[in-house]
């Protein structure tokens, strides 16, 4: 695991990605004991300019509040609802997928038709209704993204245990007498795991766009500022005051673009065969 | 040979450069080298010899990691290696066509066989399209494709895998090259359809008088094909001549060598094996693969095992030949119980393996193991060699300490290092692999191994020792041993009798001196007169 | 082929009844009695209206049965009453619905267009200056959010350039009629369009691209070349055709989230489509209209499904209508 890391960093944009990754975690921990202006609290008179006044350099809303204390604070928001919803929908697809592909037969065909009826529902949609439904909350959105994130890791890790299952060192497993269990954790799913984390490390990626869209649909905590809330509230008055939709967009994509480089990064690292080409 | 004749090709001291940290600086390493119209010359080498190099480069289509250092290669007075890529690409097809190893990849799977035929014609801008369509129907039929107006509507995968390689001959001829460069194009098929491919490339050859390079790793091949044969070595020449002078009088120690370890297909006398008890007997093996259909479609089915019977011997060796398809594989996983029989019982000493299930059937799994086809796969990259053979016996209780000292013993056993517990399979050959593979197997004390093509994806020097090594341990261990191959030669020199299969059943079972000398069945008498080098090579 | 489509549409229409049921159990999980929450929407509270309404909609009825008149509503095509603007949610599906289609198709086509033609010259220029650019460009609009660009284009064509108008799907009070509001409709149309595609156009670039470079790889494109064709038509003949698959596949997958990213497109454009009554309905609380909208835009996900596998199936041989 040290060694990948390492030669993660080698890679260019996986090195760029790495240092966003980090920038946006010591923000999302440390953010709050360094920048203590709430971002709810009116600080100033509102739409001051950024880039005019030193302590809210970023300038204000609508309501006078601080658009960089509420990039501070969106920070957590934002890679909280990406890494727990991936989590989630790891601990999800993850069995599902490799029981699935396992032991085959009706138990694949039952799973896979339920992972199927689960990819065919538009997923934004379905995330909508959900919290919509549920009322938004955090745990809404973090639930309601992992709903819609885990089949294509069910798919993914069915197809890997599959093809994994029908290797000479499996079939060797078996023979030798060893247990399901032992070879599923032993001998396939460590050999399923690069694919696995590449996607993992897309899928936060993808979160914390949905978690964005969700609220500035006006479905984020109520309690908790996020970027997507941000450009949602600022939408209204974007002929007067870009900075504050600008912002928090900005900081959307690059956090969304650093998780993209890093999942990049590893698929180049784990899988070389992808990577090297001329003409 | 002593005619000056102008030869088609003339390769003259080619020197084609690996990138830094390869094995060796040179994959061809200063060659030179004539083809001469109508000759074919066999270019033989083991894996990694540089081979097929040659060949690439002789068309140009050398991977982007290497280059060509020094040399020429001159074609009617033009050195090909001058030219740019346009000069390249007026050659390709027209004066030097090429034809590949594997039929399937080498045909693009979304175009017709027509298409990809009159394209050739295209690539050069020559014909109108209908003249192209013409003359592709008559090179289907000069190829000996049966229903020429279907093939060329049909496409690759609608085709057998020697339709596809007649396919990609047909392609190849079509501007009439000068030259044809064959790189193992018999090796991805079947035996007997090997034969009918090297009857054809042979016919083909002699009628329009071309100049062929025929690489290969197989001299019963050479024996059936080459007008002359150039071994290679390590990037190196290290003999050529007539295929006579080469395969009667070889003056080379690696050529000797290479030769002494090709089988004989004639079975050596072993001692009957009457009166033993039985260790392994199979009754009526029977297992259809049913491919789902659909609401509206019917399944498809396909039998791998129809009614399968045999007794094994202990201390005996059962081969079980057939051609890919044949079941033989289905057969051997069948019978150690990693596919489930839909009906019939395998009974190994006194247990009867297909009634048990669960953990039951987990505490007699040692009794029968398996050595493994692909020295590549079958190991797990992330175990090592220590961990990879002591897993069993710890599964079945053993103490981890004792098991890695047996893991030890036994690599000796199989002629490794000891000290090759703490590495990871990858740092070894395909020959040590196969024998870790063995000693896996023999970790649990087995009475019974299965060999399921074991040596099939090894050079010819390195199959001859681990097979060597696989007769002296079933030996000296008293093992019976179920011995899956596509190779006669192989089977001849290691069985005690031969179970032949074709389509799932076991068409004939006899000593193995007796099928050979007595063939009964049809496909059995097929498959032998197909073993290529049988015939003592004839001047060209 | 056509055993192909009854049965896929067979499937189709399992898996919607899939939907619609777990649409049934996804109202009742909405907070509060049913009835007291649609007495609210209608703006009247007293017991007997409430009491009215449940036995309107057979809410006093076993779980079952309801289920049972729900699944059998819908597929009559009633899909409720929205309580809120006081008509049948399928009239007001209906009435958006186009909007949507020609948001949705426009950016599919023009996302595919010029995701696979920008792919296609990344792969076959890769490793060159305009290979980094088209490869940085699609990295950027692939992380970017959809709602966010859209703002931006507002800020950029609308208010600071004014070109283009920033909201609407016709000029208010234009009365245009015949070429001129085609015309009118296709001004209102670009920007909207333009900025859902975008993120698909970067995905498909991509995905192009590498499969491009992995089909390069193969044998046969070895042979191709052996044959003396010339390189550009083996990148198009012999390269793209194979690469295109895995494309095909990626745009009828993707089919979900194009319908998801209309509902932010339309919210930014005020484009009357059923992405904007999404919104609507999300921002009154009406969640029979949400719920109907849900099922409508599954359904579209479907359909667009089943093209894409028809697609498919035309373009490689190698799947057989009858296997």
């Amino acid at each position: 695991m040290r060694n990948l890391f390492k030669r993660l960093l080698k890679n260019p944009g996986g090195l760029i990605g790495v240092v966003i990754l980090i920038i946006a975690v010591i923000i999302a921990v440390a953010g709050p004991w360094l920048f203590p202006n709430s971002p709810w609290r009116m600080v100033q008179r509102p739409f001051v300019p950024p880039f005019t006044l030193a302590a809210v350099p970023l300038g204000t809303d609508a309501l006078g509040r601080d658009v960089f204390a509420g990039l501070i604070y969106g920070a957590r928001v934002s890679l909280l609802v990406g890494l727990v919803s991936t989590l989630v929908a790891l601990i999800v697809g993850v069995p599902l997928g490799a029981m699935a592909g396992y032991f085959g037969g009706r138990i694949d065909d039952a799973l896979m038709r339920f992972t199927e009826f689960f990819q065919t529902i538009p997923s934004f949609a379905l995330a909508i209704v959900l919290v919509a439904i549920l009322q938004p909350s955090i745990y809404s959105i973090v639930g309601a993204i992992a709903i819609v994130s885990w089949p294509p890791v069910a798919r993914l890790v069915r197809g890997e245990v599959l093809s994994l299952r029908t290797r000479e060192y499996v079939q060797a497993a078996i023979v030798t007498g060893q247990s399901h269990s032992w070879i599923i954790w032993r001998e396939i799913l460590p050999n399923a795991l690069s694919p696995v984390i590449v996607l993992a490390s897309l899928m936060v990626a993808t979160a914390i766009l949905l978690e964005s869209s969700l609220s500035f649909l006006g479905l984020g905590d109520p309690n908790l500022i996020s970027w997507g809330y941000m450009v949602g509230a600022g939408r209204t008055v974007i002929r007067q005051a870009w900075w504050i939709t600008v912002f928090p967009g900005l900081a959307i994509l690059v956090a969304v673009l650093g998780l993209n480089l890093i999942g990049e990064g590893l698929n180049d690292v784990l899988n070389p065969r992808l990577r090297k080409d001329s003409r | 040979m002593s005619d000056p004749v102008i030869p088609a090709v003339s390769i003259r001291n080619l020197k084609i450069a690996l990138p830094p940290g390869a094995e060796r600086a040179y994959a061809v390493d200063g060659i030179s080298l004539d083809l001469v119209p109508g000759e074919i010359v066999c270019v033989v080498g083991e894996s990694g010899s540089g081979k097929s190099m040659c060949a690439h480069a002789l068309m140009g289509l050398l991977p982007d990691t290497v280059r060509t250092e020094a040399g020429s290669i001159v074609v009617e007075g033009r050195d090909l290696l001058k030219l740019d890529e346009d000069g390249w690409r007026g050659m390709r097809g027209r004066h030097i066509a090429m034809v590949f190893q594997e039929p399937m990849t080498a045909l693009n799977p979304l175009m017709r066989i027509g298409e990809q035929i009159t394209e050739m014609f295209e690539a050069h801008g020559l014909l109108s399209p209908s003249e192209r369509c013409g003359k592709a129907l008559g090179l289907i039929r000069e190829v000996g494709l049966p229903d020429p107006e279907r093939i060329i509507r049909a496409y690759p995968h609608q085709l057998s895998g020697g339709q596809r390689q007649r396919a990609m001959i047909a392609m190849a001829l079509a501007l009439e090259p000068t030259v044809l460069v064959a790189d193992e194009p018999t090796t991805a098929l079947d035996v007997t359809t090997q034969a009918q491919i090297l009857k054809l490339v042979r016919d083909l050859q002699r009628r329009r008088n071309m100049a062929v390079m025929f690489i290969t790793h197989d001299f019963g091949v050479v024996a059936d094909i080459a007008d002359r044969v150039v071994v290679l070595r390590h990037g190196l020449v290290v003999e050529r001549g007539t295929v006579i002078e080469v395969l009667k009088n070889p003056q080379h120690e690696y050529t000797k060598a290479l030769l002494a370890a090709v089988p004989s297909i004639q079975p050596p006398a072993r001692a009957p094996l009457d009166g033993r008890a039985k260790a392994v007997e199979v009754i009526g093996l029977d297992k259809t693969y049913v491919t789902a259909g659909g609401w509206f479609r019917p399944d498809r089915k396909v039998k791998a095992a129809d009614a399968v019977s045999f007794d094994i011997f202990q201390g005996e060796t059962l081969g079980l030949v057939g051609e890919s398809g044949s079941g033989k594989s289905s057969v051997a996983r069948l019978v150690v119980r990693l596919i489930e029989a839909d009906r019939g019982t395998v009974r190994v000493g006194d247990v009867n393996l297909t009634s048990l299930t669960g953990q039951k059937l987990r505490e007699q799994r040692h009794r029968i193991q398996m050595i493994f086809q692909d020295p590549y796969a079958s190991f797990n990259p992330r175990r090592k060699v220590g961990q990879i053979i002591s897993d069993g016996p710890i599964a079945r209780g053993l103490d981890p300490k004792l098991a890695l000292q047996r893991a030890r013993d036994l690599l000796a056993l199989v002629g490794l290092h000891p000290g090759a517990i703490d590495r990871y399979p990858h740092e070894f050959s395909g020959g040590q692999r196969q024998r870790i593979g063995m000693a896996r197997a023999l970790a649990l004390d087995p009475d019974v191994i299965v060999a399921d093509e074991a040596v099939s994806a090894l050079d010819v020097s390195v199959q001859a020792q681990v097979l060597a090594l696989l007769e002296d341990l079933k030996t000296r261990l008293g093992l019976s041993m179920l011995f899956i191959t596509h190779d006669l030669r192989v089977a001849a020199q290691i069985c005690d009798r031969i179970a032949v299969m074709q389509r799932g059943v076991i068409v004939e079972l006899k000593p193995t001196a007796e099928l050979f000398a007595n063939p009964e069945h049809a496909y059995t008498r097929e498959l032998l007169s197909a073993v290529p080098g049988q015939s003592a090579p004839q001047a060209a | 082929m056509l055993s192909f489509i009854a049965q896929r549409i067979a499937k189709g229409a399992v898996v919607l009844i899939a939907i619609v049921i777990l649409n049934f159990f996804l109202i009742r999980l909405a907070p509060g009695d049913p009835a007291v929450v649609m007495a609210g929407e209608a703006g009247a509270s007293d017991p007997i209206f409430v009491a009215q309404l449940r036995e309107k909609f057979g809410l006093d009825r076993p779980l079952l049965e309801q289920l049972f008149v729900y699944v059998k509503g819908v597929l009559s095509l009633d899909l409720g009453f929205s309580f809120r603007q006081q008509m049948p949610v399928a009239s007001l599906i209906a009435e958006r619905l186009p909007a949507t289609l020609l948001l949705t198709l426009s950016a599919f086509t023009i996302s595919l267009a010029l995701g696979i033609t920008f792919g296609a010259l990344a792969a076959r220029f890769a490793g060159t200056w305009a290979d980094t650019a088209v490869t940085v460009a699609a990295l950027l609009f692939y992380a970017t959010p959809i709602f966010w660009v859209a703002l931006m284009a507002i800020l950029l064509f609308s208010v600071t350039l004014n070109w283009l108008p920033s909201f609407g799907y016709e000029t208010v009070g234009g009365n245009y009629t015949g070429v001129a509001r085609v015309l009118d409709i296709g001004v209102h149309l670009i920007m909207p369009a333009m900025t859902l595609g975008l993120f698909f156009m970067a995905t498909y670039t991509r995905m192009t691209r590498a499969s491009m470079l992995e089909v390069k790889r193969l044998d046969f494109v070895k042979t191709a070349r052996a044959k003396g064709l010339r390189n550009n038509v083996i990148q198009r003949r012999h390269v793209l055709r194979n690469a295109l698959l895995p494309v095909v596949t990626l745009a009828g997958v993707h089919a979900g989230t194009l319908v998801g990213g209309a509902v932010l497109i339309e919210t930014v454009f005020a484009w009357p489509g059923i992405g904007r009554l999404l919104y609507e309905a999300l921002l009154q609380r009406d969640y029979n209209l949400l719920l109907g909208v849900f099922v409508v835009c599954s359904a579209m996900v479907l359909i667009f499904n089943l093209i894409t596998d028809l697609v498919y199936r035309l373009v490689d041989p190698r799947i057989e209508f009858a296997s």
